[in-house]
């Protein structure tokens, strides 16, 4: 007689942004169901910014919903309330903020790659892919005076310039970067081990990634075009030449799994350091900021009435932020919807059918910070056995050691 | 799904057609030096027609949910749907925000998750913290909210049933004795 199991997995660690208790219903080692409950650091933001704060006090809290995404939150955050208060930005504050969105997917996707990587029990792979990170988070630093939380953004353009003098840095680093696609591309893509352990595994069908509307690389990696900075043209991206990255551009077919995945996050690497480059050879001149006057521009703002919408493309997809302005000095509404919100439902077709030791390379695959899972408690006849976050490691890294033999 | 691509302004005219629509606002923005133009299309309608223009965007193309978004206008609540078609196409999506009152003495619409399946998270956080019900939502229980949140407060409502007291009265929330 099979016994079906249920395994709660979470919440994770508070410090994370998308902290989720899984709930796993298990035949022997194979997932049967998946369920979710989310909110475990659900910080009323949205309440604070529509009580309490006017719209540039809500810049530094919109800034830290997300450590990863933090130009994300605030880019699309201040393209609502420009729509809203019909604010045009000038051309060359909109060239800086894709440079900076752009210095973030870089260091986001490598991340990720890194993360994935211990994941299966990698970890000479982590240390190599955080070790090149680190240069660009030191460009973020010397471009904007901080590693993560950067302030770069304000309502009606950007607080830095990015200066003649910087260029040769930026472009040392996109150097590097361009150098070390290569390795990374190698290592991640040609390596038996990671194949093994990715190809086929936590498919999403291009069916289920549109009716569940999936967004970002998760979404891309099943075969679906769309990217917010192609689609629907912001910032500096309608001036550019970029196009959607699917998996069959390097491998000539789309399998909507880990691997395809982490081929999409690979290219997009690649893609963001081209971006830069295009912006930094059209950058044109002029005012960064629509109105420099803090005072003047909080005027204006709390005159304005109406509703707007920002989407921004963050690295794990597509970000929204819509405000409603009514006269008055705080939003009347303001709703945040971070990419991995819809990325949640995917999992369960993702999940379901695969191992329990498949439960953390498939987790982190649509990159939702899911990897500092803590804790795990296996539910059997009532009886409630906690397990450890290292345990489950234990079993992904042994399932790698099985597979290579 | 037709082959052919509407603009903007045909897709305007076909849903004031289809659906008796009369407020609908094309909001076109022009952005960067080369001002490529990307386009909102502002809805304003009515319940009743909800799923039927669900159905007719999946004619044009398969709508992407982005969000349902809500607010407390006083004696009604809006909720606005925001959808985009035509995406995968360059510089050609169009973003459709659908918004609807509900009168505070009947919140009630209907679900979309039979349609687009992946609305089940933004519907189940419009019933928790808007206290809207959503007929025929496949999955009611609470997402974002704790368990031991009490019944019938809304985070999100400006009136009674509003959190203000919970907020004022903070010194009344104690720790769980376990």
């Amino acid at each position: 007689m099979k016994i079906s199991y249920s395994i709660p997995i979470g919440p994770v660690h508070p410090a994370l942004k998308e902290p989720v208790m899984f709930e796993f219903e298990i035949e022997g080692e194979r997932i049967v169901n998946v369920d979710f409950k989310v909110g475990h650091v659900h910080r009323g933001i949205e309440w604070i910014g529509m009580h309490r704060k006017n719209p540039l006090q809500i810049l530094p809290i919109a800034e830290r919903i997300c450590g990863i995404c933090n130009i994300s939150h605030p880019f699309a955050f201040c393209i609502a309330v420009e729509n809203a208060a019909k604010i045009d930005v000038p051309d060359r504050a909109q060239y800086i903020r894709t440079i900076i969105a752009e210095l973030e997917r870089i260091h986001s996707h490598i991340l990720w790659a890194g993360v994935a990587a211990h994941e299966i029990g990698f970890d000479s792979v982590l240390y190599l892919t955080w070790r090149v990170r680190e240069k660009v988070l030191d460009l973020l630093e010397y471009l904007t005076g901080n590693r993560i939380t950067k302030a770069m953004f304000t309502i009606g353009g950007v607080r830095r310039d990015i200066t003649e003098e910087q260029y040769p840095k930026i472009r040392e680093a996109l150097d590097f970067y361009k150098k070390s696609f290569e390795k990374l591309k190698h290592v991640f893509l040609d390596d038996k081990t990671v194949k093994l352990r990715s190809r086929d595994c936590g498919i999403l069908t291009k069916e289920d990634a549109l009716k569940l509307c999936a967004v970002g690389p998760t979404t891309r990696a099943s075969g679906v075009k769309k990217d917010v900075r192609v689609d629907f043209p912001y910032a500096a991206y309608g001036d550019l030449d970029i196009d959607y990255i699917t998996p069959d551009i390097l491998t000539g077919e789309v399998r909507g799994d880990v691997y395809d995945r982490i081929v999409v996050r690979l290219l997009e690497v690649k893609q963001s350091v081209e971006i830069i480059e295009q912006c930094l050879d059209n950058m044109p001149d002029g005012e960064i900021m629509f109105e420099p006057k803090v005072a003047k521009l909080l005027a204006l703002l709390k005159k304005a009435s109406g509703d707007g919408v920002g989407r921004a493309e963050a690295p794990r997809g597509e970000v929204i932020h819509y405000v409603k302005m009514r006269e008055q000095d705080t939003p009347y509404t303001w709703k945040v919807r971070a990419p991995t919100y819809n990325n949640l439902m995917p999992w369960i077709p993702m999940l379901k059918g695969e191992q329990i030791a498949d439960i953390p390379i498939v987790a982190a695959s649509t990159d939702p910070c899911l990897s500092c899972t803590n804790r795990v408690a296996i539910v059997k006849d009532g009886k409630k056995e906690i397990v450890t976050h290292e345990y489950l490691h234990k079993l992904s890294v042994e399932k790698t050691r099985r597979l290579i033999g | 799904m037709s082959e052919k691509i509407l603009t903007a302004e045909e897709l305007a005219e076909e849903i004031k057609k289809r659906f008796g629509v009369k407020d609908i606002t094309i909001d076109k923005k022009a952005v960067g030096v080369k001002k490529r133009e990307r386009v909102n299309l502002w809805i304003k309608g009515r319940r009743e027609i909800l799923k039927d223009l669900v159905k007719y965007l999946m004619e044009l193309d398969y709508p992407h949910l982005a969000i349902i978004s809500g607010s407390d206008l006083g004696s009604t609540v809006e909720l606005i749907y925001h959808f985009s078609i035509y995406y995968g196409r360059k510089y050609q999506e169009i973003a459709i925000n659908f918004s609807i009152e509900l009168p505070k003495n009947d919140l009630t619409v209907p679900t979309i998750c039979d349609l687009i399946p992946g609305a089940l998270v933004t519907e189940r956080e419009k019933q928790e913290m808007l206290g809207i019900k959503i007929e025929g939502i496949p999955d009611d229980r609470r997402i974002f909210l704790p368990e031991d949140f009490p019944e019938g407060v809304y985070p999100w409502r400006r009136d009674e049933t509003g959190p203000d007291k919970m907020i004022r009265d903070l010194y009344e929330v104690r720790e769980d004795e376990d």
